[in-house]
């Protein structure tokens, strides 16, 4: 009796056995997720030599390996910034209905399928010295020489750019198509201009959109890693985090300087996307229609 | 009416911003032709176009590249992620679309994470505990190591599906005696046809996409398309470029009818829109 009692309460509060349809997810992510990322975890702190914060410490001593983090940063934060700040003024022209519409989604969209190492071999034929961007730049008069825009920064940032902006775009088209337009409509006809009913109805709304997509380019860029190896300069300027996690992982069999890498490099994401979430909420914390 | 008038009476703005665009759009064109021409392409030095058009470049890659294995191992892949993901995460995706319980929003955390960090912070430990067991080097490895992404992301994109179908619907069914499994075989699977399709094409296009997770667990025999297009790159020297290229054009093809076909039937606006107002 008690515990046909007890189901009865823990069924109120919304626990039953429905809940075992969750099971298999929960495992799967559980023993595929979260007990790898604890077993990295604790490799990191059992390093072969230095105690057990050994493989931290010889990250952040060694120059060479701190770099990698500044130069991950340097590149991701930029294109990150660039691909959400460039689909803003796009998709706002594109809300409304208009002919062709879905083709230029479409058209827009496409680089997804491109994939980095497609993007990668374009981009060194394309820009490269030889190639139809540097051909015209010079028919037309504007350099001498070819600019260098492969095998180095350039190169990967706009690897970057490329596979970022349609996801980038797409996620702000569709939070822009959510904010019901006669909001605007309503400030105008109280005689707000264009960059007021932009500045006080929209953004305050696309906000918290802006910071989800923010942080989903920025994951997508922080991890870059072929286009690294392939269009940047992979031993100099563009020697980012996630290669030096695979150096030491797959070329040094050193796991505990792997495993705390990706640490490190999984701690600088969240400080990031927190710093984001964070300043949002500071930015705009009223009510945005019960979605904020 | 007014809205075409509009468009063509554009403010300086919108030039600027349509300017923008048609410019991202002549280079993307650029760097996608430049690939292409290059494939069909004989001897490409310092010229405009290449000197000849040939084809052989697809028949080498065919050839010597194993392409058939390579896109047998891809196909066997992506359907078995898709299979697996879609079975794990639409009863998942159902609970969390429909259930109040306690520990709900620190569950969809644990969901949200592994979309949320890079592939390569977890993919380095996940492909050490892999090895540990002696899956990773195997097709299975490879298919475990991406459902960790794929189950999240079907859940993500099924919420708003389960969503719409009325409760009232599964109630019904429940008086007329249905137990869980008869509710879900019978009443919801059918419903949900048009959001497992979104999803399971979705997972898809990413799994063939997958560059981090397949290259960290993938064998010489269980590389997918991307993983091997990585290698030939990578070891530059050993096979001409324009082989290269005539591969990564059979990639993007295959990742392009696999995008038109997504677009058909999932509208991407609307589907983001409504996933955002579940997580938050």
């Amino acid at each position: 009796m008690t515990r046909t009692a007890l189901r009865h309460r823990l069924a109120e509060r919304g626990v039953d056995r429905h809940l075992l349809l969750l099971l298999p997810a929960l495992v799967a992510v559980l023993v595929l997720f979260v007990y790898p990322f604890a077993y990295g975890v604790g490799l990191s702190f059992q390093p072969r030599e230095g105690g057990a914060l050994g493989a931290y410490r010889e990250f952040f001593t060694d120059a060479y390996q701190r770099a990698t983090l500044w130069t991950t940063m340097r590149l991701a934060l930029p294109a990150a910034l660039l691909n959400v700040a460039a689909s803003v003024p796009i998709a706002y022209r594109m809300r409304g209905r208009f002919r062709g519409k879905r083709v230029l989604t479409t058209v827009l969209v496409v680089p997804i399928t491109l994939g980095t190492v497609l993007t990668a071999e374009g981009l060194l034929n394309f820009l490269g010295p030889t190639g139809w961007f540097n051909r015209v730049l010079m028919s037309a008069g504007l350099t001498d020489a070819p600019v260098r825009l492969t095998n180095n920064y350039w190169g990967v940032f706009l690897s970057l750019v490329i596979t970022g902006f349609p996801f980038a775009f797409l996620l702000i088209l569709s939070y822009l198509s959510g904010i019901d337009p006669t909001l605007e409509r309503a400030a105008a006809t109280l005689g707000a201009g264009w960059w007021q009913r932009f500045r006080r109805i929209t953004l305050p709304l696309l906000a918290p959109g802006l910071a989800t997509t923010f942080c989903l380019t920025f994951v997508l860029a922080f991890s870059v890693f072929p286009s690294a190896v392939l269009v940047g300069d992979p031993a100099g300027e563009t020697r980012v985090i996630s290669i030096a996690a695979y150096h030491a992982a797959y070329e040094v069999y050193d796991y505990a300087l792997a495993g705390a890498i990706a640490v490190i490099m999984g701690i600088a994401e969240l400080v990031v996307v927190a710093a984001v979430l964070g300043l949002r909420s500071l930015l705009y914390t009223g009510s945005t229609g019960g979605k904020g | 009416m007014a809205t075409a008038r509009r468009r063509i009476v554009t403010t300086p703005g919108g030039w600027l911003v349509w300017g923008v665009v048609a410019f991202f759009l002549v280079n993307l064109a650029g760097v996608i032709g430049s690939v292409v021409v290059s494939s069909f392409g004989s001897r490409w030095f310092d010229t405009w176009l290449p000197q000849s058009g040939t084809t052989q470049w697809y028949g080498q890659a065919w050839r010597e590249f194993t392409l058939p294995a390579v896109l047998t191992v891809t196909v066997e892949v992506s359907l078995l992620v898709v299979g697996i993901s879609a079975l794990i995460g639409v009863p998942a995706a159902y609970v969390l679309a429909r259930r109040a319980f306690p520990g709900r929003r620190v569950l969809y955390l644990v969901f949200l994470l592994p979309i949320l960090m890079p592939p390569m912070t977890y993919g380095i430990p996940l492909a050490t505990v892999l090895y540990k067991y002696g899956f990773a080097g195997h097709l299975s490895g490879v298919v475990l190591a991406n459902l960790v992404p794929s189950i999240p992301f079907v859940i993500l994109t099924m919420t708003p599906f389960i969503e719409q179908v009325d409760p009232a619907i599964e109630r019904a069914a429940r008086m007329c005696g249905a137990r869980t499994w008869q509710v879900f075989a019978r009443i919801l699977t059918p419903l949900l046809v048009p959001g497992i399709l979104a999803a399971s094409i979705l997972v898809l296009v990413r799994t063939v996409g997958m560059f981090e997770l397949t290259f960290l667990t993938a064998g010489p025999d269980s590389q997918t398309l991307v993983v091997a297009l990585y290698y030939t790159m990578s070891a530059a020297g050993i096979r001409a470029q324009q082989s290269v290229d005539a591969m990564a054009v059979v990639y993007t093809s295959m990742m392009l009818v696999l995008l038109v076909i997504a677009l058909r039937f999932v509208n991407p606006t609307q589907l983001v829109a409504r996933v955002k107002e579940d997580v938050e």
